[in-house]
């Protein structure tokens, strides 16, 4: 899954380069917790490394950064036999050859920190690639404990992994888990403690050429005594004769081995010479790598049993929404199909909130009666304040509370890398990766989401781009408003086919969304953003039969919640705050009039009023308020009208001056404008660089303004 | 030896790598999915729409862009 912890990553725009001089870093040290003995979860991304970090730790944790760098860093506490550990969760890599800061911060913690015990978790479906790292880890830290997840996911595809003989083939433990279903944690936990009382010190043993072999034993004779710091000789060794730039100065650090002592370094470089010599055509590193890699094969070969690969269903099911005739088709059908689901399923539970509110609101409006209130606080409270939070929580929410479980069941299962597959041609035209297809969905269901996803983007550039387009697709907080609007001024007909009506001109405004994502991408990459497209590969995992009834039942009460308590943080103040301006008077004219009036000049050109720029303005912390408060503003007292009561909201609006053209021109700025407070935050944290917030804040602003003068303009020559 | 480039692979055939002759990061993104001399294999997909295919390696169905599949020399099996 995609959408999992938060993760702040500075990104250094020179070029595609991702460390900065190694010198001007700070030292990587971890508060200690002590007498805590401390657990690294390690592991491959998308393993279910998180699942279990969550399942040991509970709410025991929290999450930050790592002490001088902008990579995530989840650590907490859990507890067996009455004995706490520190649970660290170290980010998902493929290798720990740092090309990446999230594999420099990997590697330089297990090798420099010290960890008691690194548990790596790999996924039982795809055991040789994970070995890789199993075996990287190995070398450096002798304790190790392997935990083999997915067990459930690989009896399904038919792949039996012989736990006991891999384990006498690493030397180390090796648990089976499914951690999905909070099975074999416990013994998982166990074999860790068990481990770290045991204090060994026997390192995996990796075969490498001859050469390289006699290479290390030259080297490492060289070397000082290391055992105070827990490392291996043999792993130093071999790191120097590598010679990578970062780790050579976090050695010196750390160690205070310096290849500028003579001796040392005449033995690096004449190890180096003599492996160079018998392999003159490959690198160093390729050679390495490549033992890595022939090692896990051969492991993976005695140890993992399986009958079919690429399961038949997968294989099936990825010729048709892969394919070239049917797969973007289908990719349509399947959004229009969720889109429909949404607003017709929205409907009854929004009546019946409505009403059910209603009754709350003139029970709430007696209580004040009877305590005295005076009238004007009573219509602050009820017409201001209440209203406008009942009104969003009966429109607003059934369909966020619907369209967000659906889409999380279309993650669970596999199929969003689908459509990465199917849209990469587009973004490549744009000069950015497929993945930002990925990113783009996720920001159909949040963009605050969307953004944060952006980081299974690896070029910086890339990542910046995602985030700065994310905007440009409509979250659930701006759909209802637009189906409403849609639905009052575009489409005539009523009932089940007003709402498949409904949906369809969702889609096409989802689809203007994406064209402009892909070419506010192309200008972006061709401008500000200059760069070459990154290495990109897309694994397409296998398809997963999501707990259907578990992903729903979470998925909604979560949304729920959170569309509630955003409700109540930012609908209510804003209610408030309209309530305030249309009531307050300055002269003859409140305050909402004469703030209307000043950007009147501005909403005409764009085709719009200067009380709809306000509902804009105010709604910078939620979208879901916007057409609250515009509402609100028509209505002269500034209280809001009755939640559900389509006709009303289509009188209160013509009767205000909106006519096709405004409806248009609304949901043009709707699909473009800046984004929502929330979505602003998470791309600070994500980018690191205020400069690059306000980038992403005027671009979608600017562009809107723009596109709605020209909707407008064009709009008015056919009216 | 007659090696052709990966993108020339068609759905269902197999294939031995023989070299990769990729930039850096291309490079080490292939070590990652553990593709390298004498790594088998399967093209599962042609071009959707343009660009990627889906090949077999290791056990993990891994996409890649023909410009970058070209760098990949193989020989059929």
């Amino acid at each position: 899954m995609y959408t999992t912890k938060t993760c702040d990553k500075k990104t250094a725009l020179s070029g595609d380069r991702h460390f900065k001089n190694a010198a001007s870093r700070p030292r990587l040290e971890l508060e200690s917790r002590d007498a805590l003995k401390t657990i690294a979860i390690a592991g491959n991304p998308n393993v279910g490394k998180s699942t279990i970090f969550n399942r040991l730790t509970g709410l025991k944790q929290h999450t930050g950064n790592w002490p001088g760098k902008t990579v995530a860093l989840a650590d907490g506490v859990t507890a067996i036999s009455g004995e706490s550990f520190r649970v660290v969760d170290i980010p998902g890599t493929y290798s720990l050859m740092a090309n990446s800061a999230e594999e420099e911060v990997a590697r330089d913690y297990i090798c420099f920190d010290n960890p008691d015990c690194v548990m790596v978790v790999t996924d039982a479906t795809c055991l040789e690639r994970n070995l890789n790292l199993v075996l990287q880890i190995g070398e450096i830290t002798p304790n190790l404990v392997v935990c083999v997840n997915l067990l459930d996911e690989a009896k399904r595809k038919n792949i039996s992994i012989d736990l006991e003989r891999l384990s006498e083939r690493l030397c180390v433990p090796v648990i089976g888990t499914s951690a999905r279903r909070g099975a074999g944690l416990d013994r998982l936990l166990k074999a860790a403690s068990v481990k770290i009382e045991e204090e060994s010190n026997k390192y995996i043993n990796i075969r490498y050429p001859k050469v390289v072999e006699t290479a290390i034993k030259s080297v490492s004779a060289q070397l000082p005594d290391l055992k105070s710091h827990k490392v291996s000789k043999r792993w130093i060794a071999l790191k120097l004769i590598e010679g990578e730039e970062t780790l050579l100065h976090t050695i010196e650090d750390k160690l205070s081995i310096y290849l500028s002592d003579h001796t040392l370094e005449n033995a690096v470089i004449s190890a180096r010479e003599r492996i160079k010599s018998a392999y003159p055509t490959v690198e160093i590193n390729d050679i390495i790598v490549r033992s890595i890699v022939l090692m896990a094969e051969d492991i993976s070969g005695e140890v993992a049993v399986s009958s079919d690969s690429y399961k038949s269903f997968d294989r099936k099911a990825d010729r048709i929404l892969t394919s070239k005739r049917f797969g973007i088709p289908v990719m349509l059908l399947l959004l229009l199909l969720v889109l429909w689901i949404t607003i017709n399923g929205a409907n009854v539970p929004s009546q019946m909130l409505s009403s059910g509110l209603s009754h709350v609101e003139n029970g709430f409006r007696s209580l004040l009666v009877f305590w005295n209130t005076p009238d004007t606080l009573i219509s602050l409270l009820v017409d201001g304040v209440a209203r406008t939070l009942f009104w969003v929580i009966s429109v607003m929410l059934p369909p966020m509370a619907i369209f967000f479980p659906l889409f999380t069941l279309l993650e669970d299962l596999g199929y969003l890398p689908r459509v990465a597959y199917n849209l990469d041609h587009c973004f490549e035209r744009s000069k950015t990766c497929g993945k930002q297809a990925l990113t783009m969905c996720m920001g159909l269901g949040c963009n605050a989401a969307g953004v944060s996803g952006c980081r299974i983007i690896d070029s910086p550039r890339e990542r910046l781009v995602a985030m700065i387009t994310n905007t440009f697709v409509p979250c659930n907080g701006r759909f209802p408003a637009m189906i409403a609007i849609s639905s009052i001024f575009f489409s005539a007909t009523v009932g089940l086919f007003q709402s498949a009506l409904s949906a369809g001109i969702l889609l096409l405004i989802i689809s203007t969304g994406v064209l402009i994502t892909l070419l506010v991408s192309r200008l972006l990459s061709e401008t500000i953003l200059k760069g070459i497209p990154s290495a990109f590969t897309l694994e397409l995992p296998p398809y997963r039969k999501p707990d259907i009834l578990r992903v729903l039942w979470r998925s909604t009460v979560d949304r729920t919640l959170f569309v509630l308590g955003r409700a109540i943080t930012v609908a209510a103040p804003a209610g408030l705050v309209i309530w305030v301006m249309a009531n307050v008077t300055i002269g003859d004219i409140s305050l909402l009039a004469y703030s209307a009036g000043f950007l009147e000049p501005l909403g005409q050109i764009m085709g719009l009023d200067g009380y709809i720029l306000m509902a804009f303005i105010l709604g910078f912390p939620a979208n879901e308020i916007v057409v609250p408060l515009i509402l609100m503003s028509y209505a002269s007292t500034g209280s809001m009208l009755e939640a559900g009561s389509i006709s009303e909201l289509s009188s209160l609006l013509t009767q205000n001056g909106w006519t096709k053209v405004t409806a248009l021109c609304f949901l043009t700025f709707s699909l473009v404008h800046f984004p929502c407070s929330t979505t602003c935050l998470t791309i600070k944290k994500e980018s690191g660089s205020l400069k690059w917030t306000a980038v992403s804040f005027l671009v979608p602003t600017i562009l809107g303004i723009l596109l709605c003068m020209l909707v407008a303009f064009v709009a008015r020559l056919f009216t | 030896m007659n090696t052709i480039p990966l993108h020339k692979l068609r759905a269902g055939e197999k294939a031995t790598v023989v070299s990769l002759k990729a930039t850096d990061s291309m490079h080490r993104r292939f070590l990652d999915l553990g593709l390298i001399e004498g790594t088998s294999i399967t093209c599962l997909m042609t071009g959707a729409g343009g660009t990627l295919s889906a090949y077999l390696i290791r056990n993990a169905v891994i996409a890649i862009r023909k410009k970058d599949a070209d760098n990949i020399e193989i020989i059929t099996e």
